[in-house]
């Protein structure tokens, strides 16, 4: 029996499960913040848009959207499996080619920044 | 004091010789709270229809027999309390699982896919008795004592909808039956079964539903057991594929 080629997906679902379960409490916590007009010096443009000018800091930005966006995509192919929709080929060209897409508009636009 | 009630027990029936389709049949049965599910199915065969047919033998959750739905959820007829249940409890046989005669299933598909995993000690190297015992520490034996724990009664595969979905899918007993010798340190059979656990039909059909270990009896727990493999088998994926000098 072939071996399956399943685990490029899985390896950036559970990836993208571990970083996003840490770091979307605090995006949720720090727009909360924003919304409520709280911003302290930390978080002003000027200081966000220095750490993702910086190398390290576009590929740490670049890693998070990466993994969450394979998380997403992956989930969402198995939700709509498990909802009864019988198309799993489909469906994973679909949410993986959307996957793709924003992969290439991060790179894209954390390399104008 | 036991106290005595009276419960309409509603028991698939098909005899292939004679039925063209399955149908119900409904037993009132005198039983004490204490009874299990198979307590009641037993007094039926042995009061009032000798014809009912279905698997049990040890009547103490080891044997792994007495599997049936038990008012539409896998479960051992053995651990199956009555006091649990209401005055109507419907029994049928195993989900996913073809009927073979009343509440017994065929379950040759589980036999062979457990038999392909093959579940039993591959030693990393042959050793003459003479050079005594393979050794293991405790914290050896606790990494895969949970796993050793299964009875094959196959709750798990009723219970499993992407089993139900698609029936080659390998499911939760032979995986963690796999991975429980896998994890053993005197094992080294692992390649070997990758070959088929690692395969599409195997752990990747899987998408962590989860009601495996729901439903499991010994508290198995194959949905974690099935999880570790993914993880291990994730890793020699991209070890085979991005790394290719890396010798196994």
């Amino acid at each position: 029996m072939a071996k399956s080629n399943k685990p490029i997906f899985w390896g950036l679902f559970a990836a993208g499960g571990t970083v996003t379960a840490f770091v979307t409490p605090a995006l949720v916590l720090i727009t909360l913040f924003a919304a409520m007009r709280f911003s302290p010096d930390l978080f002003t443009y000027e200081v966000l848009h220095a750490f993702a000018a910086n190398w390290l800091g576009k590929l740490i930005i670049f890693g998070v959207i990466l993994v969450s966006l394979w998380h997403a995509a992956h989930r969402l192919r198995v939700t709509v499996h498990d909802f009864g929709v019988r198309a799993d080929t489909l469906v994973a060209y679909v949410v993986y080619g959307i996957a793709g897409l924003g992969t290439f508009v991060t790179i894209v636009y954390l390399l104008r920044i | 004091m036991s106290e005595e009630r009276q419960i309409q027990l509603e028991v698939l029936r098909y005899n292939p010789e004679t039925d063209s389709q399955p149908r119900f049949q409904t037993y009132t049965v005198p039983c004490v709270n204490e009874w299990v599910v198979l307590d009641a199915l037993n007094y039926v065969k042995e009061n009032l229809d000798p014809t009912l047919s279905y698997r049990w033998s040890c009547h103490m959750a080891v044997c792994g027999s007495c599997g049936y739905m038990i008012n539409g959820e896998p479960k051992l007829g053995c651990k199956a309390f009555i006091h649990e249940y209401g005055d109507h409890i419907r029994v049928e046989p195993l989900a996913h699982f073809p009927i073979e005669r009343d509440l017994v299933t065929v379950v040759e598909d589980f036999i062979a896919k457990l038999a392909s995993v093959k579940p039993y000690l591959i030693p990393k190297e042959d050793k003459p008795i003479s050079a005594g015992e393979f050794k293991q520490t405790p914290a050896e034996l606790m990494k895969f004592k949970q796993y050793t724990l299964c009875i094959n009664c196959m709750l798990c595969y009723a219970a499993c909808p992407q089993y139900g979905l698609v029936p080659e899918f390998l499911g939760p007993a032979a995986i963690s039956m796999a991975h429980r010798y896998n994890q053993d340190s005197r094992d080294g059979g692992r390649d070997q079964r990758q070959e088929v656990v690692a395969s599409d039909e195997g752990v990747w059909e899987c998408s962590f539903v989860g009601a495996c270990s729901e439903v499991c009896p010994k508290h198995v727990d194959p949905a974690g057991a099935l999880q570790q493999v993914k993880v291990a088998s994730t890793i020699d994926w991209y070890k085979e594929h991005l790394m290719p000098w890396v010798k196994k």
